[in-house]
């Protein structure tokens, strides 16, 4: 099974130099680990989102607006594909995520498997 | 045994076994109730005609298990399915597999019914619904839901099963003590469902009650080494010994202390006794039980034994840290040390605010000050009581209350 990995957290969350480093370093270690054990295909980190553009098409007009889809208090910063036996497994890697301590996780499986 | 008395024994052992057993062999939901219903179809038919068989379930396997390969068979792109199919054990092998080594199947399905990715709703349903056999409508009217609401309830939860990759299997060892929480927590609502006094359906709620003590009884067979699950059945089993003598025959609540202890069900009892007897007290079920044990063992309110009712409380609100348990604490401390005593703690909970709008805090406050002769108080809990009460059974107790107050103005 293949899930998709949001990796989200208020990205306003004001954290020290050495908090950061911390997380950072715990990062690197869980996708070696996940990736070395072969249920991490992939992933990477976002940048913020007033980066973030969105884009929508309707009656042939593209409209296009500054900003992610949606406000929330907690943003999408980052995913990771996983490729696991089922979601037990995928609950372990995501729960084992330094983000899952300070964040939300949200596992969504591929459509159609 | 008539067919038909045949057909429903096979169906209350059965059902759960054969469902879960397809499910395992077919990893299809749909079609594992449907060729199990069918099964129980035909049953009545050919039992009528040839007799029942010797090893009922066992027959109801097969040609459930046939049914689902036919089935397969026709939807020829399912040709993974069908091998698997195939290969299931034989029907004696799933008749051994009950007292056997291998784990029986329903202990699988009982634990991926209640899988935390599922909603809590979602699990109950489907818990009734694949493992005890009830109709969608059953559970519908149980709910008080429309059916069409509750079968939507039913689709999704089967959805999520097979989209999210929910396995059905019983959690590795690392897994285990957590999941099981799970499943015992849906054992136990379905009976507090069926326990409410105060509404709904009376047979059902009956049917509910019986239903839990059932998989409870089920769950005890399956992981005899658990306390919390002895602990668990030896809970419904004495809380279940008292539910006749909890409402008089209007409809009105009957408490603990005027209840005609001579109808509680004394079968019950001894069986929820036997099993604490051999069951350690450290899980919120044993303590529970061992709470509900105090009371049953008591010939009156007043015999109870309620110094060991508070321990048994605080050593559970430890456990749990719920405000409801130290308000029961409280209780038994104002019968077991006096109201003063009570009242203290019943003071501290109320400070804390985390019974605000809930009227049992105020209920036994009233009690309480009613004991110690502080009648326009008691009075004035027990009309704060009243607006708060949830449903007419509790303000129309609370307003008896109220009347029969030790000390009248």
């Amino acid at each position: 099974m293949k899930y998709l990995m949001f990796i989200c957290g208020d990205e306003n969350l004001a954290l020290s130099p050495e908090e950061t480093a911390a997380i950072n370093t715990a990062t690197d270690a869980w996708v070696r680990e996940a990736t070395a054990r072969g249920v991490r295909l992939d992933g990477n980190r976002l940048a913020r989102t007033d980066a973030a553009t969105t884009v929508r098409a309707r009656n042939g007009e593209v409209l296009v607006t500054d900003g992610p889809f949606a406000e929330t208090r907690e943003q999408v910063g980052g995913y990771d594909v996983l490729e696991c036996a089922d979601l037990d497994e995928a609950l372990e890697i995501a729960a084992a995520h330094p983000v899952a301590k300070i964040g939300t996780i949200e596992l969504r499986p591929f459509w159609g498997q | 045994m008539t067919v038909d008395d045949a057909v429903t024994q096979a169906f209350r052992s059965g059902w759960g076994r054969i469902v879960a057993t397809l499910i395992r062999t077919t990893g299809d939901w749909d079609l594992a109730e449907e060729c199990t219903q069918d099964a129980f179809a035909r049953a009545l038919e050919v039992w009528a005609r040839d007799g029942v068989p010797d090893s009922p379930v066992a027959w109801l396997t097969t040609v459930a298990r046939n049914r689902a390969l036919d089935r397969l068979r026709r939807a020829t792109t399912e040709a993974k399915k069908l091998k698997e199919v195939a290969q299931a054990p034989t029907p004696e092998e799933v008749e051994v597999d009950v007292d056997g080594d291998l784990p029986d199947d329903r202990l699988r399905l009982m634990f991926t019914c209640c899988h935390p990715a599922l909603p809590l709703e979602g699990r109950v349903a489907l818990t009734l619904r694949t493992v005890a056999g009830l109709t969608t409508a059953e559970i519908a009217r149980m709910f008080l839901v429309p059916e069409p609401t509750m079968a939507k309830r039913l689709v999704r939860a089967k959805h999520k099963i097979r989209a999210a990759g929910i396995p059905f299997r019983v959690p590795p060892a690392h897994l285990r003590a957590e999941r099981l929480g799970g499943v015992l927590a849906v054992v136990y609502l379905l009976f507090t469902e069926g326990y409410a006094a105060t509404s709904g359906d009376h047979l059902l709620r009956r049917g509910l009650c019986d239903e839990a003590i059932r998989l409870a009884r089920v769950l005890t067979t399956l992981e005899p080494d658990e306390p919390e699950v002895r602990g668990l059945l030896a809970l419904l089993l004495l809380q279940d010994s008292r539910r006749d003598t909890r409402t008089d025959g209007g409809g009105r609540i009957v408490t603990l202390d005027e209840q005609d202890r001579t109808r509680w069900d004394s079968r019950e009892i001894e069986e929820g006794l036997a099993l604490l007897a051999r069951t350690p007290t450290t899980g919120p079920y044993a303590l529970q039980a061992q709470i509900a044990a105090c009371h049953a063992a008591a010939p009156t309110a007043a015999s109870t034994d309620w110094g060991r009712v508070a321990g048994l409380y605080a050593q559970l609100g430890a456990l749990t840290d719920s405000p409801v348990v130290a308000l029961n604490r409280a209780v038994a401390v104002g019968m077991a040390e006096g109201p003063q005593a009570g009242l203290t703690l019943v003071s501290d909970l109320e400070q804390s605010g985390a019974l605000r709008g809930n009227h049992l805090l105020p209920t036994v406050k009233a009690d309480l000050l009613d004991r110690l002769g502080h009648a326009d108080e008691a009075r004035a809990a027990y009309a704060e009581a009243h607006a708060l009460a949830r449903n007419e059974p509790e303000r129309d107790h609370l307003a008896r209350r109220l009347a029969a107050l030790r000390t009248p103005p």
